[in-house]
Order: C-alpha cells, then sequence, then structure tokens
C-alpha cells in the first residue's frame, strides 16, 4: 500500500519535474512579461486516499488579464471538457462553470477580457446562505456544492456577487466521473478539486499555460509558493474588493 | 359577560361549492404543475439562471407574509385586549396556519429539488437566514395552534393566563417571522436592490395590510354563506380604519426604502431602473402597487358610504390591496434580480453568461398555476376546518356591539376602540 502510494508521489513528482521543465522551456520561448504566469503549475501536492484536507493550504488562482488575449477561450474549453457541461440550445439557462467577461471601460474605452468562476472566498455567501449546509467551503479553501444534500433552492445564486453559479434547468446525460451533475441541482467552478487532489492543475490553469500562461495556481498559504511569492511581490486586485468576502482569486491589470 | 357563540359551516350553497370546486381545479392544476416541473426541470419555467426566483416565490412570499398578518385580529383581541375582535380570534388563527400551509407548499413545490424535502427538514446549516425560517414557519403553526387550543378547548378556555399568554407568544413570534421573511432579501448583500435593512419592517407592515384584507374577504365571503351578519357595521368601521392606516405604512416604508436608494450614487442605477427606465417593473410598480394597489383602495375607501352600504367598496379595496401586495413582491424579487449585478461597477459588461444584460423573465403557465395554487390550497384548509370546527362567530353583532362605541368609519376617530367594558 505505502509502496503504492510512494510510486505514485515518485511519479507525481517526476510529472512535477517535467511540468517545470517545460515550463521553463514555454518561459524561454514566450514573451517574458508571461512567463511568470506559466511556471506556477507544479504546487499542487497529490493528497493520499483517505487524507484529510488540510486548513493549512489554501488554494487560490492569480490571473493576469493583460496577458490574456480576447480571441482565446482555452480555459473555458478546458473546464467544458473536463466538467462535461456545455451549452444547452437555451443561452439563459445555459451552465457557466467559467466564463469570459468582456470589460470596458466607459471612460478612457480601455478594454479588457476576464476569466471569472467563482472565486472561492473565504467568507462565501453562498455558504452562508444555504439552508442545507450543501454549499460548503472544503479546509483548503475550495469552495464547493454537495449535489446529494443540495435542494435547488437557489438561494446561493441569488446570493453569490459574482454569478458564478447556475442550476442545472435540465436533465443531463454524458456526466464525466469526477463531476457529477445533477436536474435541479446548483453547481459551479469547483477548482478541479479532483485534480488538485491528484496533485495535477485545474484544467483551466493547464490549458491557459499551453497558450502562453495568464493563470497561476497554487497555495496562498506557502510563502514559498510562486502564487505567494507573486501576491506578497505586488497585491493582486480582487472582483468586489469591497464586500470584503476574501476570494481566492485575485487579478492582475484589471 | 355576554358569550360569544361560534358555528360550523353545515352546509353549503351552489355559489360556495362552485367556489370550493374552483379551488380544488386549481390546486390540482398547481399539483399537476409541480410535477411536469420536477419531471422536466425547471426549463419548462420562464426561470433561467438571471431569474431565479420567478412567480411562485412572488405567490409564496406573498402567503407567508399574509399568514403572519392574519394573525393580527387574533392579537389584537388578546394582546391588546380590545374585546371586539374576539370573535374573529379564532378565523384568524386557522386563516394564519392555512395561508402559511399554502405558501410553504409552493415554496417547496418549486425547489430544484422537492424530493428532497426530507433533506431540508434534517440538515441544517444554521448560519442560513432559510434554515431560520424552517424553523420560524414551522413554530408558527405550532404556537398558533396551541394559541388556537387556547380559545377552543372548552377547559384551556377557563385559563385566561394561558391564552393570554399564548397570544403574546404568537404574536411575538409572527414578528420575528416576518422580520425572517423580510431579511431572505435584507441579507443578499451582492444585489443592489436588497442588501437593506428595512425589508424586514417593511415586509412587517405589509404582512399587517395582506393579513387583514384576506381576513376581511373570508368574512364577507362567510357572511354571504352563512347568512349570518358577521360583519356589522361597527366592525366594518374598525377595519376599513385599519386597512387604511396599514396601506400608509407600507407606502411609507416603501417611499423611505426608495428615496434612501435613491440618494446614494451607488444605488441610483437600480432605483432608477425599477422606478423609472426598467420596462415592465416600473409599470407594475406604479400602475400595480401604487396606482390600483394603494391610490385606487384608499380613494374607495374614503369615499365610499360609511356603514353597512360601504360593505362592497370594503371588500373591492381588500381584493385591491391584495393585488398591490402581489405587485409589490414582482417589482421587489422579479425585479431585483432583472437588475445586472455589479461585478465591476462603473464598467460596460458584456458575457455569454448575459453579464451586463437585464435579466428577461417571462412567467409560464406553469409557475402561475403552482403559485395560485397556494392561494387556493390555503382557502381549501379554511373552507375544510370551517366544516369541521366552529372557528366562525355566530352573529357577534349581538355578542359585542352593546358595550362597543358605534364606529364612524374612516371618519372615527379611533380605528380600535376599546372593548375593556365588555
Amino acid at each position: 500500500m505505502s509502496d503504492a502510494r510512494d510510486t505514485r508521489t515518485t511519479l507525481a513528482a517526476d510529472r512535477r519535474a517535467l511540468l517545470r521543465g517545460a515550463g521553463g522551456l514555454l518561459a524561454v520561448l514566450l514573451a517574458p512579461g508571461v512567463t511568470l504566469y506559466a511556471m506556477g503549475g507544479a504546487e499542487a501536492e497529490a493528497r493520499a486516499p483517505g487524507e484529510a484536507v488540510s486548513p493549512k493550504v489554501r488554494w487560490g488562482l492569480l490571473i493576469d488579464v493583460n496577458a490574456c488575449p480576447a480571441d482565446c477561450d482555452a480555459c473555458v474549453a478546458a473546464c467544458r471538457t473536463e466538467n462535461g457541461w456545455a451549452d444547452t440550445g437555451h443561452k439563459a439557462t445555459d451552465p457557466h462553470w467559467i466564463r469570459k467577461v468582456s470589460v470596458r471601460d466607459p471612460a478612457s474605452g480601455a478594454a479588457r477580457e476576464v476569466p471569472v468562476m467563482c472565486q472561492h472566498c473565504a467568507s462565501a455567501p453562498c455558504v452562508d446562505v444555504c439552508p442545507t449546509g450543501a454549499s460548503f467551503r472544503r479546509a483548503d479553501g475550495i469552495v464547493l456544492v454537495d449535489r446529494h444534500i443540495c435542494i435547488g433552492c437557489r438561494y446561493c445564486i441569488m446570493a453569490c456577487p459574482y454569478k458564478a453559479r447556475t442550476l442545472v434547468h435540465e436533465p443531463v446525460h454524458d456526466q464525466t466521473a469526477d463531476a457529477p451533475r445533477g436536474k435541479g441541482t446548483v453547481e459551479g467552478c469547483t477548482l478541479c478539486a479532483p485534480r488538485i487532489d491528484a496533485g495535477r492543475l485545474p484544467a483551466c490553469v493547464e490549458a491557459c499555460a499551453a497558450k502562453g500562461g495568464a493563470m497561476l495556481f497554487g497555495d496562498l498559504n506557502d510563502p514559498n509558493s510562486a502564487i505567494a511569492k507573486a501576491v506578497a511581490a505586488r497585491a493582486p486586485a480582487r472582483i468586489r474588493a469591497d464586500l470584503r468576502l476574501d476570494p481566492g482569486v485575485g487579478y492582475r491589470g484589471l | 359577560m355576554a358569550k360569544l357563540a361560534f358555528q360550523t359551516l353545515d352546509d353549503h350553497s351552489t355559489p360556495f361549492w362552485a367556489l370550493i370546486a374552483v379551488h380544488v381545479a386549481l390546486v390540482a392544476a398547481g399539483l399537476g404543475a409541480a410535477l411536469y416541473m420536477e419531471e422536466n426541470g425547471h426549463i419548462v419555467t420562464g426561470m433561467n439562471n438571471q431569474i431565479v426566483w420567478g412567480l411562485p416565490h412572488v405567490f409564496a412570499v406573498f402567503l407567508i407574509v399574509a399568514a403572519s398578518g392574519a394573525l393580527n385580529v387574533a392579537s389584537v383581541s388578546s394582546v391588546f385586549n380590545r374585546l371586539a375582535y374576539k370573535p374573529y380570534a379564532r378565523l384568524s388563527g386557522l386563516l394564519a396556519i392555512a395561508l402559511l400551509i399554502g405558501g410553504l407548499a409552493v415554496l417547496v413545490l418549486d425547489l430544484g429539488r422537492p424530493d428532497r424535502l426530507l433533506v431540508a427538514m434534517t440538515t441544517y446549516n444554521f448560519k442560513s437566514i432559510f434554515a431560520w425560517n424552517i424553523y420560524l414557519y414551522s413554530g408558527f403553526v405550532v404556537i398558533v395552534a396551541a394559541y388556537l387550543f387556547s380559545m377552543m378547548d372548552r377547559q384551556a378556555a377557563k385559563s385566561a393566563a394561558f391564552g393570554k399568554a399564548m397570544g403574546w407568544l404568537a404574536f411575538g413570534w409572527r414578528l420575528v417571522l416576518t422580520t425572517g421573511t423580510g431579511s431572505i432579501f435584507g441579507f443578499l448583500i451582492a444585489r443592489e436592490a436588497y442588501d437593506a435593512a428595512i425589508l424586514a419592517p417593511l415586509f412587517i407592515a405589509a404582512s399587517f395590510l395582506y393579513g387583514l384584507a384576506f381576513t376581511v374577504l373570508v368574512l364577507l365571503t362567510m357572511s354571504r354563506e352563512t347568512r349570518d351578519e358577521l360583519m356589522p357595521e361597527e366592525m366594518l368601521g374598525k377595519f376599513r380604519g385599519l386597512l387604511v392606516i396599514f396601506a400608509l405604512a407600507v407606502l411609507y416604508f416603501t417611499a423611505v426604502q426608495h428615496v434612501t436608494k435613491l440618494y446614494s450614487a451607488a444605488h441610483q442605477g437600480v432605483e432608477l431602473f425599477l422606478l423609472r427606465d426598467g420596462g415592465i417593473f416600473p409599470l407594475i410598480f406604479w400602475l400595480g402597487q401604487i396606482g390600483i394597489g394603494t391610490v385606487l383602495p384608499l380613494a374607495l375607501l374614503a369615499f365610499a358610504p360609511r356603514g353597512t352600504k360601504g360593505r362592497l367598496a370594503i371588500e373591492l379595496a381588500s381584493a385591491l390591496f391584495l393585488i398591490g401586495g402581489l405587485a409589490q413582491l414582482y417589482v421587489i424579487i422579479i425585479g431585483g434580480q432583472a437588475f445586472p449585478l455589479a461585478l465591476f461597477p462603473g464598467m460596460e459588461v458584456s458575457s455569454p453568461a448575459l453579464d451586463g444584460a437585464v435579466g428577461r423573465y417571462v412567467p409560464a403557465l406553469p409557475e402561475l398555476l403552482l403559485g395560485a395554487s397556494g392561494v387556493s390550497m390555503a382557502m381549501l384548509i379554511v373552507a375544510l376546518a370551517l366544516r369541521l370546527m366552529p372557528f366562525l362567530p355566530k352573529a357577534p353583532a349581538g355578542a359585542v356591539s352593546a358595550n362597543a362605541a358605534p364606529d364612524q368609519g374612516l371618519g372615527g376617530s379611533d380605528p380600535m376602540p376599546s372593548g375593556r367594558a365588555l
């Protein structure tokens, strides 16, 4: 058992080394301004089966909006594939675990494309208002919906300032093993918790890295992680910072 | 002390049976609609990811708010010792329970997973105002039932202290309950139309109005059915005065709510949307809530003839107040969601998820049937209870009018003349 775990850890470590190497190569090849973000990758430590999620970890994302081209939707496409959601043909009820929001300043005309997903708030309003506790925050900061006790009251959708959650309005088929979905329940970005638990990157971050990398993922609580260093060097912007929800997702260039 | 007499409904007139048939048909249609929504998902409704709470919530909140207000008459009689209201206390308690059950049924049947009701009742997150409400609602039913017991049980009714205690408890509970209902919206920090503590007192004022309007309508319908004068002239005057006061209170809180928000630059957008630019919502607000639901019934009450000739005007005004209540909750609930969430205040935004766009909502038939069936469910519960147990007063005129001052309706100086002398 422990041998198997050791093997897995070694493999994961190898993979990480490989990723790091690949990231390094990309770093040399791509514009220097974006390189920082492509390397954020290998932060996730694989969690052994049965091992509890630790509050010592706070998973977070740092997104450089300046490095996010308008015509790229790699993160959205990767999330769809990974989590098995798609357009339904009904625009107003389509699921959106992650979306790109076009933001334009009417005063200056400056425009940005901002990937927005669940911000994994430390003080998450969705968690506060959920009557059954289906909306919950994992010890490592990931905000999730327990599909087994979600009654579909939609109070979390009412409470979320980020429009990050959607109700499944129609029967769903062909779900992926790691992302169960159900008609009548609420869903949203899981930060790819199953991938993180296996020591992998969230699908959006991985896809983004392959395109140049505007997303940095890692443990905000680990001072040695790339994300913690980046955040410490320059405080990121938060969407609706005025609400003081302490989101796990930060932005550069907003 | 004059003994109050009560009656059960023994046989029904043809119009009454017709009314029952309409309610039965509506409840059946509502249950069918709920099954249809459960089977196909919320895609068959007009609700979407922008407007997640639709017409069923408008009806459910309306009924729940009205339920706590329906208890008014009982509270006035036992908490504030106005004995003129005593004959109506039983009906008031019954109506409160029935309206609450009707509202809750709609709320539950509109859930994405109504089959998980048991989960909702056994798994709690105590930080959620919704979870508190589950306790507040079930507690309300239990307390009002005990209150009714204290009034109706021969032994229990002998103890004035027990009745008084239950009356106070029910009165306090109903205030907390409506505060809880208002806070469902008041606690939503993200939505500019909500996030205001005034929603709780506004809902309490609204509950007084809707609850009394329901009570008046039921009493007048039952007067026809029993051919008994259930609302003698003096009570008509009292109820007329109370309706005016409650309607003005709702108007006052509504004005304060909007003016406060208009004053802050951050909230001007949502206010102008609801009051001027939001298409259907300003129309429903000004025409529905203010025009048809407030000004018109107030004018009716002011200009209608005094005494029993004003009966029709009071009945009509009550119905209009209820229509106004639905309009009010439509603007609060649907209008509040239709105004786009400001993720990036001051910026122009767009996205495939309809960021920055005004939420579009056209209620679908199943929603309307489900919502309306809540009202019918409440009325059927009342009709059944009236047949089974003596909730209805019997000729209260003789019982109370001897000691109560003749009321001059709206022109009367005291809308709640004391019946202490009784």
